[in-house]
């Protein structure tokens, strides 16, 4: 009933908010950003003792300096979003699912079995499907077995998929010490077996698949009845059971979108970028994916906007670090800070705090 | 064979410290996916702090007072990252897990930075934690096995043995366990339900984070080679695997560390066969936490409400 | 006489415009126990819990042995030596009896287990109860945890205690126990006030009873000089005149046959017991009962979304003639064989409806499925929408807003709405005016007489007994999971409903 704190003669309540008006939700958003960039310049600033001005338009030349800068922000935009597009449709059936790092991982391993093992053997064409039948089978799997285990024992699916990422890094490791005979771990890239370069920009193609994947997941989350039975389950089971939807069977069937999702980041990883594997491939994406998607609300329109803030800066803290011979872990620093800036914010997008004179008069 | 079990003891603790803490944090009813970027900053303040306090005392350093200054900073430096956990999720209400990764990102990010400025080797830091009971050596195989380890070995079991009779035995652990379990049961009996998801929060922080200095300055002998969140993922699964008891937690911290050290001491296995080994804590997780709902024995399970908010209005 | 232990005078509560609580006046003496009755609604909870500091008084007085009180929190109770155990236990599943017990008691004296749980047994002891106090509460079966409740009461001292509606979820044999320890309590010098409903109760265990209805302050009486018959018409009432539209049913057949349908809880309590009845085309029927007597486990069983353990429910198809059962079927595959069953669930938003979502998209709940396309159809369920909102004057600001945010009144007409919509041959609802003011009220009844009409059988199930004995045709009466009479509306009265309400299992045999 009441939460109030008694201090002296007033007291605050907190209440819930019925609605937020579009343009307050999107000032308080906004506020929190630039709360963030502010409180990273001051960091940054205590940290170098550099004017702060210089550490700003530093972190801008380090997104937008030049034209492989540019291209190569877009595509880490593309590939954190294609991660959080995977993740969304579990989320929004309130199935927490912290494994799209391992499912990533998993499906850019198989990617790059299949560039191994039939390189050069078969048609670039057919070898680019096969690329990507197999990255996609492979995060299914990833994702489908914590799903069965959620859907009929009703495991703990934030462990399982946590432990799940471990499984699929040793396994990477295994397969590198497998795949390279020199014992050193490091796998060559093999761009001739890559996606094709359109127009001269290796990364456009990926850039292009992910904008189209934003607006097949934005319509298979709103338009279709799938995705109308994901957001029944998410909102209320009972309901859900009421008017007869297989919860167990929207279970599975989301988790494998979901993993098939997470197989193509990891195509487009291995197949599309770096043409190789090692354990830091998704690099942490797949936690940073989570938070993407949860402050994006689940829509995937404002997760374009929320992965961009996000590259935005970890770019542009990189090349501080760089500029100032500062240690390249500033860049998650600022990326933590954001992202609590923003985590933060949602409490008074939900929430007002109403001061009253008299706290004893409540109830 | 000693040799490897006297490892899988130094790097068990590690385990030890790092669950007890989530342990405690768990049976408030946090689940804080945190835990890694807070043992990485509770290490890297610990040895930062080793760092500063060497170089002021130059060569005249007093053991006591280098262990102390380390353990002291980071339990200090880790309990505040709980305290940042507390205060988005109890506070403002956050999400539990969004805010628990996006401390480990920070968590990371900060001890990398603090690492990168205070260097990579503390081995005269590690001289002090590691330096065994004089009577080691007298006592043959017994006495490596028992008595030759470090510091913070020792305080590893008695902290986990603390808090298992602080859970099991004492008021204040009962009222912990009824916040975690059922906190509008324990509201009604009159028990402040935030105060102790924040308090439970800081001090099993301040205890993971013990972890990740034990990690650097025991099993590491000082050097900081690679970054050690993959042991605060461990920690995380350690705590099912021991079904949220600390005291179980020594045999089971023991055994996750010989099954992570297993793969370099058995031979007969081929140099990429190794990996494959490491993977078996994590499956063993997997393994245990299927059994466990599907077996749904009341008592093994999971504090009922984690990972829940609890704001008394919401009912 | 001695001063009361606790004595009431003048008490009164609102919430916003619904007054729970109107003048009411109680007193019990040091080693009484003084019952208080009433129907669903009366206000009785709502009395009781501003004794216990869960509500305040907007007016009135409290005294404790003769002296005035304010008791505005769970604690101030507990210091006046109150205690008062719920219907829904407040109790940790994982922690042993003792551990609940002294849960949240901020001792002096050292923890220690083995020393309370002697007490705990010590007071057990003194009042005959049975229990283990180490024993996990998950482990226990209903009634263990209420004994579990009593003594943690006990065990903090009080000397006042209220009980709200304690025999529910008791068996006979465990009801009677439970007396035994009450009187013995009394005889102790306590004082015991029961919230309760069941007459035959009310007589075997208590000194006086006072009756509430509708909030309002009824009087009290001595046991001993009372009947059952007198304790109901204080609880029900004259007949009040509501001048609901009922028209004669026309071309009756059998539509839902109802038999012998068994059901038991995951704890082995039987929750429906041999219930048959018919509904006909045509007709409403009524359900009668005191709240959680099995009415929402029949529906639910009959919609498909609740286990059955033994017994047939047969639906008669009109269109093809032939007789189905739906015994163990999902709603999807009752939906499958033809049957148009529509159903409004008591829980509006946490299963009728979806809260966050607009009106459109909870129409879509029942239709989405419709087509063979991938995709949703938005037309037709939007149309459905703006036709309810227009024909049933749903207040919102458009077919987009969260239902959640609209009044409970409109909620229920977008719910009632849709399930009307459906065209349906059987139609259920459970308390679909629950909260509803008079006008939505009787656009609800207009709405179940115009699908009777229509030749729809109509479930309605209700608490009011007024709007019950206007509105309905046939009236089936439920008590403790078992049918205890099907009475016509037209020809029953009151106090005859009352009675069969009130029948429990302790008068079967």
């Amino acid at each position: 009933m009441e939460n109030t704190k008694n201090k002296k003669s007033f007291s605050f309540h907190i209440i819930k908010r019925e609605q937020t008006v579009w343009y307050k939700g999107l000032a308080i958003r906004a506020a929190a950003v630039l709360l963030a960039l502010v409180v990273s310049g001051i960091v940054i600033t205590l940290l170098t003792d550099k004017n702060p001005l210089a550490v700003y338009k530093s972190m801008w030349s380090g997104a937008f300096g030049m034209d492989i800068r540019v291209w190569s922000l877009f595509q880490d935009v593309a590939i954190l979003l294609c991660i959080s597009l995977a993740v969304t449709p579990a989320f929004k059936m309130k199935f927490w699912n912290i494994g799209a790092e391992g499912q990533v991982l998993i499906g850019g391993l198989a990617t790059v079995s299949v560039m191994m093992f039939l390189g050069g053997k078969i048609p670039l064409p057919l070898l680019l499907i096969i690329m990507v039948v197999a990255s996609i089978l492979a995060g299914i799997i990833w994702a489908v077995l914590p799903a069965i285990f959620k859907a009929y024992w009703n495991t703990n699916e934030t462990l399982f998929t946590l432990m799940m990422n471990y499984v699929a890094i040793q396994l990477v490791s295994y397969f590198l010490k497998v795949f390279v005979k020199t014992g050193s771990g490091v796998l060559f890239p093999m761009p001739e077996f890559g996606f094709p370069v359109l127009f001269g920009q290796p990364y456009l193609l990926n850039i292009i698949i992910v904008v189209a994947l934003t607006i097949a997941v934005y319509i298979y989350l709103k338009y279709t009845k799938q995705g109308y039975e994901i957001s029944v389950v998410g909102e209320s089971q009972n309901t859900a059971n009421y008017i007869g939807i297989n919860v167990k069977k929207v279970v599975i069937r989301t988790l494998i979108v979901s993993g098939a999702l997470c197989g193509i980041a990891g195509l487009l990883l291995v197949g599309g970028t770096n043409h190789t594997i090692n354990t830091e491939t998704a690099g942490g994406r797949g936690f940073t994916a989570i938070m993407v998607s949860w402050l994006a609300k689940f829509n995937p329109f404002f997760m374009v906007v929320t992965s961009f803030i996000i590259v935005f800066l970890q770019k542009g803290a990189q090349q501080v670090s760089t500029d100032f011979r500062l240690p390249q872990a500033i860049s998650d620093i600022v990326t933590g800070i954001i992202l609590f800036f923003i985590i933060g914010c949602e409490f008074f997008l939900n929430y007002k705090i109403v001061l009253s004179k008299n706290g004893k008069e409540n109830d | 064979m000693l040799a490897f079990l006297v490892s899988a003891i130094r790097l068990g603790m590690v385990f030890l410290f790092g669950s007890t803490g989530e342990i405690l944090t768990e049976k408030s009813g946090h689940l804080n996916l945190g835990t890694p970027g807070v043992m990485c900053v509770g290490a890297s303040c610990g040895c930062f702090a080793e760092y500063l306090y060497l170089k002021s005392v130059g060569p005249f350093a007093s053991p006591v007072l280098a262990i102390l200054v380390a353990v002291v900073a980071t339990f200090a430096g880790a309990a505040l990252m709980g305290l940042l956990f507390s205060f988005l999720t109890v506070t403002l209400r956050a999400n539990q897990n969004v805010t628990g990764l996006a401390l480990t990102t920070l968590g990371i990010g900060i001890s990398d930075y603090m690492i990168a400025k205070a260097g990579t080797s503390f081995g005269r830091a590690s001289k002090y934690f590691t330096a065994s009971l004089p009577f080691a050596d007298d006592l043959g195989w017994f006495g490596e096995l028992f008595f030759s380890h470090g510091v913070m070995i020792y305080l590893a079991i008695i902290v986990a043995l603390v808090c298992s009779f602080v859970l099991s035995k004492t008021r204040v652990g009962l009222n912990l366990r009824s916040v975690g379990e059922n906190p509008a049961t324990a509201d009604a009996a009159g028990i402040n339900v935030s105060r102790y998801r924040y308090v439970a929060t800081c001090i099993g922080s301040g205890i993971s984070g013990l972890g990740g200095l034990t990690f650097i300055m025991d099993y590491l002998n000082g050097n900081w080679e690679y970054c050690i969140d993959a042991f605060g993922w461990l920690s995380i699964a350690l705590v099912i695997f021991t079904v949220w008891k600390p005291n179980l937690a020594i045999l089971g911290s023991i055994i996750f560390g010989a099954l992570y050290i297993a793969s370099s001491y058995i031979t007969g296995v081929s140099f990429a066969g190794k990996e494959l080994f490491k993977m078996l804590p994590y499956i063993v997780t997997i393994i245990v936490l299927i059994i466990t709902s599907m077996r749904n024995k009341k008592k093994n399970q999971p504090p009922e409400s984690l990972g829940l908010p609890y704001f008394r209005e919401e009912r | 006489m001695a001063t009361a232990a606790i004595e009431l005078k003048n008490i009164t509560k609102t919430f916003g415009s619904i007054v729970a609580n109107r003048d009411v006046n109680l007193s019990v003496n040091r080693g009484e126990i003084l019952s208080i009755l009433g129907e669903n609604g009366s206000g009785k909870t709502t009395l009781m819990n501003m004794i216990s500091g869960i509500y305040f008084p907007d007016s009135g007085q409290i005294f404790i042995d003769g002296k005035e009180v304010v008791i505005r929190s769970p604690k101030d109770a507990f210091d006046h030596k109150i205690g008062m155990i719920h219907q829904h236990f407040k109790l940790v599943d994982v922690f042993s009896a003792t551990e609940n017990i002294i849960l949240g008691l901020k001792g002096k004296d050292k923890y220690n287990i083995k020393e309370s749980a002697k007490k705990v047994e010590e007071i057990s002891h003194k009042y005959g109860f049975d229990i283990d106090p180490n024993k996990m509460i998950h482990e226990m079966s209903v009634s263990e945890k209420q004994t579990v409740e009593i003594i943690k009461v006990l065990y903090r001292g009080a000397d006042i205690l209220i009980l709200d509606e304690p025999t529910a979820v008791l068996t006979p044999q465990e009801t009677e126990k439970l007396f035994k320890v009450l009187r013995r309590m009394r005889d102790d010098g306590k004082s015991i006030i029961i919230i309760t409903h069941k007459l035959h109760e009310v007589l075997s265990l208590s000194d006086r009873v006072s009756v509430l209805r509708k909030g309002e302050y009824i009087g009290t009486v001595e046991t001993a000089n009372t009947s059952e018959s007198e304790l109901t018409e204080m609880m029900v009432g004259k007949k009040i005149s509501l001048n609901i539209y009922r028209s004669e049913p026309k071309d009756c057949e059998d539509r839902l046959t109802v038999e012998n349908i068994n059901c038991v809880s995951r704890e082995g309590v039987k929750l429906l017991n041999s219930v048959s009845f018919t509904a006909k085309s045509g007709e409403i029927l009524g359900i009668a009962g005191i709240a959680g007597s099995g009415q929402r486990e029949l529906l639910e069983a009959i919609a498909g979304l609740q286990h059955i353990d033994s017994g047939e429910i047969i639906y008669n198809n009109p269109k093809t003639g032939t007789q189905d059962n739906l015994r163990d079927k999902t709603p999807i595959q009752i939906r499958d064989l033809g049957v148009r069953l529509s159903f409004v669930p008591e829980d509006r938003l946490g299963m009728g409806l979806v809260g966050n979502m607009g009106i459109t998209d909870n129409m879509m709940l029942r239709s989405y499925r419709k087509g063979k396309s991938v995709f949703l159809e938005r037309k037709a369920p939007h149309d459905l929408a703006e036709k309810i909102i227009s024909d049933l004057e749903v207040v919102t600001p458009g077919t987009e807003t969260p239902v959640r945010r609209l009044s409970g009144g409109n909620v229920q007409k977008v719910l009632v709405g849709r399930e009307i919509a459906a065209a349906p041959t059987v139609l259920m609802a459970a308390y679909p005016v629950r909260g509803l003011d008079i006008n939505s009220s009787y656009l609800i009844y207009n709405l179940l007489n115009e699908q009777k009409e229509r030749g729809v059988a109509v479930i309605f199930v209700g608490e009011d007994l007024d709007v019950l004995l206007e509105l309905c045709d046939r009236i089936l009466v439920i008590g403790s999971g078992s049918v205890t009479g099907i009475v016509d509306a037209r020809t029953t009265t009151k106090e005859e409903i009352g009675l069969l309400m009130t029948k429990g299992k302790g008068e079967e045999k």
